[in-house]
């Protein structure tokens, strides 16, 4: 159970810092801390204690297999969360040209 | 096993990399290739709708045929509510295809836009059909991510600062759904949505089971921005270019946001009444906050996107309505009047609210500002963006003949019907504030004869722009023919019917 609970608090860890920062880059690495904790969670619920890489070996095929759908889930999920990251970067670097900063609190054109 | 049902996926996301690489070589070529490509999707999601019937269709991606009622592999479903929601993503994103040929022709590096655009389409269209949750996180992502470049498209500071905030948000929605994934398929084991109701339905929903739906409600509602999520959306939808907005507003915060939302709580959850007074408490909430944060309003796009919070809280005050009705099981007739006048709504509010964005955005495109008080008199210059406007406002404020009066009228009849007359009154007085806001933007733009301080001689907006404008008030007017019983029984009572049978939606895919 302590692992969840570890998993969790990587999240509120990550949140928080997605929260509290000021500097858009420490939010971007925040925001990533976030993304992984979530990974780390669907990488947990498929995991059986005792469990061999779920690959069947005629010879000895009733075996304890690790759940492999979260795995591929999980992989699926990087490559997104790459993409968002990737994304999320270029945004801000654009943001550095325009505003010379990346201070959050100098970036505030769109009020109301 | 319709084989038309993939193509809907296949064909924008073909068209986007076609568009990207065959757009370096020929400069022509990728607004043709948009256009083909979402001729070609109205084409087919129209043929669904009425070829189908409102008859439930399912394509296993593969041939993974279910073992044991067991359902493995990927589904597609097409059934009447997505049918009505992929038209309109195909209507919309056409329009705004051709809308897009003078206006993008200011930017730079157009096929990056168009390749962009299609790849939007294909996550949109891929949520829309997806039958298992973890593939609608997928398209979500391809589908946001598309998005948060287009808002960013033209790369001046405000672009970039709504599109931070909206990739901010965005990505916290995003894990928040993928949490709930991981525990759905650690409580249950499967994510195929069918699949998931059934395990639901045979007593699997202990304490971890309110826990999921809020954070399947937190994270849909990030992207749908109802109240208090809301925060991005005025900026991105205001700062992307016009016909973007048109998309946003019209149909991406409906896609992803609203029917993943109804769909979910329909037919994957079983509804619960707590859980549904909750959505009718965040929709009414949305109605009335979202409208008085429009009226003091004077750039004309972040009003308009203060409307769509606006009026997709009557979308989700109204299924949650009829979400309270099935869940004490009561007055099904009045709860099945509700859920048909929310997806009604949604469908106007998709023809309306893109008409407004395209004319705000032809405003911008000839006026060059999109403030009210520097505009004026622009009734005589531009008729026919001041002649469709005026056809758009008058159907958002909800004045008949046009589509806005009947699905409100549906609404507030529902809700008196089914004594909810506090949220009768709030959608009545919240649809009377939303009209004096709309005399205020028409009156400032378009029958004002002071001419502002605008210097140049202002002309009417180029062929496309006025072809796209054109069409969709008609189709404004034309909606409003689904009021009718006779039409509204073939098109919207399929898509009520599938979520207000409750087990109808599992039945029709595990075949049990």
């Amino acid at each position: 159970m302590t692992v969840y609970w570890l998993c969790f608090i990587l999240f509120l860890t990550g949140l928080y810092g997605v929260l509290t920062r000021r500097n858009l880059i420490k939010i971007a690495i925040s925001l990533s801390v976030m993304e992984f904790s979530s990974f780390l969670f669907l990488a947990l619920i498929g995991y059986i204690d005792g469990g061999v890489a779920p690959i069947v070996d005629m010879a000895d095929p009733v075996k304890t297999y690790v759940d492999p759908l979260p795995q591929a889930m999980v992989l699926t999920a990087i490559v997104i969360g790459l993409a968002t990251t990737a994304m999320l970067m270029a945004v801000i670097i654009r943001i550095y040209r325009k505003y010379g900063t990346f201070d959050i609190r100098e970036i505030k054109n769109l009020r109301g | 096993m319709n084989p038309l049902i993939p193509l809907l996926v296949a064909i924008p996301l073909a068209g986007a990399f076609l568009t990207m690489i065959l757009g370096r070589f020929f400069t022509g070529i990728p607004r043709y290739m948009a256009l083909a490509t979402l001729l070609s999707l109205a084409f087919i999601s129209f043929w669904l709708l009425i070829d189908g019937g409102g008859a439930s269709s399912v394509y296993t991606v593969g041939g993974w045929e279910p073992v044991n009622g067991v359902p493995i592999g990927l589904y597609l479903v097409h059934d009447g509510f997505s049918a009505l929601v992929l038209c309109i993503i195909s209507l919309i994103g056409l329009l705004s295809v051709i809308y897009s040929f003078s206006y993008i022709a200011r930017y730079t590096y157009e096929n990056y836009f168009y390749a962009l655009f299609c790849l939007m389409i294909a996550g949109m269209n891929g949520v829309v059909l997806a039958g298992d949750i973890f593939n609608i996180f997928v398209f979500l992502e391809i589908a946001a991510i598309s998005s948060y470049a287009l808002v960013a498209f033209g790369v001046e500071k405000n672009e970039l600062e709504a599109t931070l905030k909206y990739q901010v948000l965005g990505a916290v929605a995003s894990f928040l759904i993928l949490f709930a994934i991981s525990f759905i398929y650690w409580s249950v084991k499967t994510l195929n949505m069918a699949d998931i109701r059934i395990a639901f339905s045979e007593g699997n929903n202990g304490s971890h089971y309110i826990l999921i739906q809020i954070l399947i409600l937190t994270g849909f509602g990030l992207k749908a921005a109802i109240i208090p999520f809301h925060a991005w959306l005025p900026d991105a939808h205001s700062s992307a270019p016009s016909p973007i907005s048109a998309m946003l507003s019209g149909v991406l915060i409906k896609a992803v946001g609203i029917y993943v939302i109804i769909r979910l709580f329909f037919n994957m959850f079983e509804t619960t009444e707590g859980m549904a007074i909750l959505i009718t408490t965040l929709g009414a909430l949305s109605m009335a906050v979202g409208v008085f944060l429009a009226i003091g309003q004077w750039d004309i796009k972040r009003l308009l996107a203060y409307h769509s919070i606006s009026q997709m809280g009557y979308v989700i005050m109204s299924v949650g309505i009829g979400m309270i009705l099935t869940a004490r099981g009561i007055r099904s007739e009045v709860a099945a009047l509700a859920i048909t006048g929310g997806i009604f709504h949604m469908l106007n509010h998709a023809a309306f609210k893109g008409l407004l964005f395209l004319n705000a955005g032809a405003i911008e495109y000839s006026v060059g500002t999109r403030d009210l008080r520097k505009m004026g008199g622009l009734a005589g210059s531009m008729p026919f963006t001041s002649a469709t406007s005026f056809a758009a406002s008058l159907s958002i404020s909800g004045i008949p003949p046009f589509n806005g009066f009947f699905s409100k009228l549906m609404i507030i009849v529902a809700a008196v019907m089914g004594r909810f007359y506090l949220l009768a009154a709030l959608a009545a007085i919240v649809s009377i504030i939303t009209l004096a806001s709309f005399m205020k933007f028409q009156r400032y733009a378009f029958y004002n004869t002071d001419p502002g301080t605008i210097k140049n001689a202002v002309r009417e907006v180029p062929l496309p722009m006025l072809l796209s404008m054109i069409t969709l008030a008609v189709v404004c007017l034309l909606l409003s023919l689904l009021a009718l019983p006779g039409i509204s029984d073939t098109v919207l009572s399929p898509a009520t019917d599938i979520l207000m049978d409750q087990m109808k939606y599992s039945s029709q895919i595990t075949g049990m």
